[in-house]
């Protein structure tokens, strides 16, 4: 049962041939039994799911209307804000931090009658591209447990790819939902900057942040993604558009589409594996009626430079709220002031934090802040203004997810840089706001492969209609790794 | 002397209904912490929503002082630590604020002086910490009340158009008198709701600022203090040094808090959480449209009745007495006598007990019937003077006041003519004396004849009849 599509149970239990506690109770199960290889939790809650499971079987027993998403389990990844489980964002700071209030996505959820079974594990504050910031634990990747299920959004991604949930939110500031999306084999979706309500998300960027959708097939995704979407008075980016049905306009026709590639960025970095995989995603996009195009993104290559002056200027910024004053960690033995500060953060913060913090407290400095700051924003700009044009030409853009396949743990702990890499193709979209989707398109030597395809802001039914298309034409969705099908024998 | 060239920051709280940037009340004597959210707290993953009816104030304000509305402002974090910053940095603007190049004007000794405004923005407030010393001298903690944490701030920057002590206090009243005139803050300097730094320098020299005075006193005895340290520094040939200096209210005296050298670095970048804020023009008008009359415009209108400039600057400058001056004029007073006897007898009343026009029982209708009956004769201004007394402490009519303590004044001249011969009977010496010319003493016959009639008779009467008996030989 667990293996089945989250749209397809959906349907037996709102005819009651699933009751929610069966599937909750059958979920768990599978879950706990992979979380000791997989680890992709850092806190499971199975008593609450239980106790929702019982309240929407009373509900449906009683003929009572349950949302578009009753009885299925779900993951939360642990930067958005749960009143029920602590919310650490994986990190020492607020290791026993419980927030007096739930986020946006997580009332929007539980209205439409989704279980929330755990809170997903993460890089600390959500930066990093592998999960191994977490100061918690390492998460493996269900295609092989030596290597890394991308990150930030790491556990999310692992718990939908070994189907210890049917679906799970992540959040997406530079790549943090489709990198891992990609390496897990899943589908992972980052809307329209101000598409999905921040509140609730712990700030880290707050004008990249994006709350993002896991889920191993389109129909799953798109009607995860349109559930959590909307404009919200509480997150005063939010856009006020209304949230059109994209599970329901997945049938309609996309209409005959250019999808334009990118080329002059599909060089450098970019492995032969993945550069394989993606071209023959494009014949079958070709195959499916679609017309390929070149187009150029002449500043996507300043992307990363960009961006690591951006993000870290406003992280910088949004955690100096961890002071030990309030709430979260608090040093022992501090005598003053601003000994209290510089221990609590010393220990609280790991290592890839403090180095963005300090990055980004020196790209704001004075004197440093027009070379720095203000350059990137000029540039942040001219990206932006990069794809309006291109745009006007085709009606979507394909490129990689990542440039390489799921690597090793430990690999790139050493080496920022090259773990900064990891988003160049996912960072671009990023900066300039928009919609993107990465869609599993191979399996090379085993591993997962991943490809974005990037509309035009709130063009998420279009990019939702183009994926269904490539996924029925592939095959490719609800994929077993093997760990799964091992254990499920 | 070295002419001083002083500009004023000032911060004032608004008193909306709800706080900058959430829904929690705005309320100065609640229980601590108990008007607090998510979002004032500054807790992982809250967002701040700008408030409406905040927008609403500062375009009043920046009407009020001329100032252009900026069709496009943004809101920028200004970072530093600190236990009463919740987040870590307070959202304010920078280099787009939401108004400038506004002016004020001031009612001096020498006539009216216009002091520019640079410009008027808004902010958050933090919130507000007592610290262990205060508490009891031995312990070592500071407490934190969030409810004051996003309380909506604006802060009103001068031009350095204010050349004296004298007029830094005139701008402080004014601009006090224009807040409470539009009624969107209780602009009160000793609970904080009216806050002021300082910047002087003499002759254009190097400039220091002084931070956070708390009372139209502090401000003016620390200007005062610093025009003369900065003298005295001059006169040695010594430099002034750039820098904070923080004013010691008991000792009278200011003192160095930090150098330019170790100003912090805010690092300013804007806030990515806010839209960039667009004012829509006709949300302007629409403000403009409600504004009550200004204190400028008063003065304006009450020197046109008569008043002096300063006069009318003081009535106009206390909305209360305003009001209460307006009403009167409504009921038909002549404004020149209206303002004669509030500006005196009333306001010497009011300030001697410390209470406000609205606080006493005399009522507009009150002070025009007592006029009317100054007018008609019935009693003189110095019995006046105790009649208002009566009417402020009791709010009885004037007639009825007269009446009960038969306080009429005496007109028949057949009783004011037999007091006054039996004065001249009484006092043959001076008699002969004002006759051969000393004329001060009719003085001292009016002072006799008066306390024969009990101070009632009426001295218009009593002086056409002095003289005739006096000049009659």
């Amino acid at each position: 049962m667990i293996f089945q599509p989250a749209h397809k149970i959906l349907r037996e239990i709102r005819e009651r041939n699933l009751s929610p506690v069966e599937v909750v109770q059958a979920t768990l199960e599978w879950a706990q039994k992979l979380e000791g290889k997989l680890r992709s939790f850092l806190v499971l809650d199975p008593e609450g799911a239980l106790a929702k499971a019982l309240m929407l079987e009373e509900k449906l027993k009683k003929g009572e209307e349950v949302g578009p998403l009753a009885g299925i389990p779900v993951a939360v990844k642990d930067n958005i804000c749960t009143r029920r489980m602590t919310t650490t964002c994986g990190s020492r700071i607020l290791e026993n931090f419980l927030p007096p209030y739930d986020a946006t996505v997580v009332e929007k959820l539980e209205r439409a009658g989704a279980i929330i079974i755990g809170k997903t594990n993460c890089d600390e504050f959500a930066m990093g591209s592998s999960t191994e910031n977490s100061a918690f634990f390492k998460t493996a990747n269900p295609w092989d447990i030596e290597r890394v299920p991308g990150g930030s959004s790491g556990g999310s991604a692992t718990s939908v790819a070994s189907y210890q949930v049917f679906l799970a939110l992540g959040s997406d500031t530079g790549g943090s939902v489709r990198q891992p999306a990609s390496f897990c084999g899943i589908f992972g979706m980052k809307p329209t900057y101000g598409r999905v309500s921040r509140y609730g998300l712990v700030a880290f960027a707050s004008s990249l942040d994006q709350i993002g959708t896991f889920a191993r097939n389109v129909p799953d995704l798109a009607l995860l993604t349109e559930v959590i979407s909307g404009h919200d008075p509480r997150d005063s980016t939010s856009l006020p558009e209304p949230v059109p049905s994209y599970s329901k306009e997945l049938d309609s026709p996309a209409g005959t589409l250019r999808i334009g590639v990118p080329r002059d960025l599909l060089q450098e970095g970019l492995t032969p594996e993945v550069k394989e995989a993606f071209e023959d995603a494009l014949k079958i996009f070709e195959r499916a009626g679609f017309a390929i195009e070149e187009i150029s993104l002449p500043h996507a290559s300043y992307g990363i430079p960009t961006y690591y002056l951006i993000a870290p200027a406003e992280a910088s910024a949004n955690l100096a709220r961890y002071d030990g004053i309030r709430f979260g960690l608090r040093a022992k033995g501090e005598e003053n002031l601003i000994s209290l500060y510089k221990k609590t953060r010393g220990e609280g913060f790991g290592a890839e934090v403090k180095r963005r913090i300090m990055l980004g407290t020196f790209a704001l400095s004075l004197g440093y802040r027009d070379a720095f700051y203000v350059k990137a924003q000029k540039v942040r700009t001219l990206i932006s203004q990069d794809f309006q044009k291109a745009f006007r030409k085709v009606g979507l853009i394909a490129l990689p997810t990542s440039p390489t396949l799921p690597f090793k743990l430990g690999e790139k702990v050493q080496d920022p840089l090259s773990m900064y890499m990891s988003d160049l193709y996912t960072i671009p979209i990023s900066l300039a706001g928009l919609p993107a989707i990465s869609i599993p398109i191979a399996l090379k030597n085993g591993l997962p492969v991943g490809m974005q395809i990037v509309g035009p802001a709130l063009s998420e039914s279009l990019i939702f209609k183009a994926s269904y298309l490539f996924e029925r034409e592939s095959g490719l969705s609800n994929l077993k790794p093997p760990i799964v099908e091992e254990l499920s024998a | 002397m070295l002419k001083p060239t002083i500009g004023l920051e000032v911060h004032v709280q608004l008193k909306t209904r709800s706080k900058m940037f959430c829904s929690c009340p705005v309320e100065f004597k609640a229980e601590p912490n108990t008007l607090v959210c998510p979002v004032c707290l500054g807790l992982p993953g809250s967002l701040p929503v700008l408030n409406r009816q905040a927008v609403e104030y500062t375009i009043a304000v920046a009407l009020a002082l001329h100032c252009e509305i900026q069709p496009f402002s943004q809101f920028h974090r200004k970072n530093y630590f600190y236990p009463d910053l919740p987040k870590g940095y307070q959202i304010s603007q920078y280099d787009l604020p939401f108004s400038r190049n506004g002016y004020l004007i001031i009612e001096t000794e020498e006539g009216e002086k216009r002091i520019g405004i640079q410009r008027v923005h808004m902010e958050e407030d933090t919130a507000k910490m007592i610290h262990g010393e205060s508490i009891s001298r031995t312990s070592g903690y500071s407490l934190i009340d969030f409810n004051r944490s996003g309380v909506p701030l604006l802060e009103i920057v001068s031009r350095p158009d204010i050349s004296s002590p004298q007029e830094a206090t005139l701008y402080l009243m004014e601009l006090r008198s224009i807040l409470r005139t539009l009624g969107v803050s209780t602009a009160n300097m000793e609970e904080g709701a009216l806050r002021c730094d300082v910047n002087i320098s003499l002759e254009r020299g190097t400039r220091t600022e002084i931070k956070n005075l708390n009372s139209f006193h502090s401000v003016r005895k620390a200007l005062e203090y610093e025009i003369k340290r900065q003298e005295e520094v001059l006169k040695e040939k010594g430099q002034v040094i750039q820098e904070t200096r923080h004013y010691d209210e008991r000792a009278g005296v200011t003192l160095s808090m930090r150098t330019k050298e170790e100003a912090e670095d805010y690092r300013y970048f804007p806030e990515p959480d806010l839209v960039p804020l667009k004012i829509d023009p006709s949300w302007i008008e629409e403000v403009r449209s409600r504004m009550p009359e200004l204190p400028e415009d008063k003065r304006k209108r009450y020197k046109e009745l008569g008043l002096f400039p300063q006069e009318a600057a003081t009535i106009a400058n206390n909305p209360e007495l305003a009001n209460f001056f307006d009403s009167c004029l409504s009921l038909g007073a002549p404004g020149k006598e209206v303002a004669n006897w509030l500006l005196s007898e009333v306001m010497k009343y009011l300030n001697a007990r410390n209470l406000s026009i609205i606080e006493v029982p005399l009522s507009p209708e009150g002070l025009v019937e007592f006029l009317t009956v100054l007018k008609e004769g019935t009693i003189s201004s110095k019995i006046g003077k105790m009649v208002i007394e009566e009417m402020l402490q009791t709010g009885d009519g004037t007639r009825e006041i007269i009446e009960r303590k038969g306080l009429a004044q005496i007109s028949d001249p057949v009783l004011i003519k037999k007091w006054a011969e039996e004065v001249i009977k009484e006092n043959p010496d001076q008699v002969s004396q004002y006759r051969q010319g000393k004329e001060q003493l009719f003085g001292f016959f009016v002072g006799k004849v008066m306390k024969l009639s009990g101070g009632k008779a009426n001295p218009e009467i009593l002086n056409r009849i002095l003289k005739e008996l006096l000049l009659r030989e």
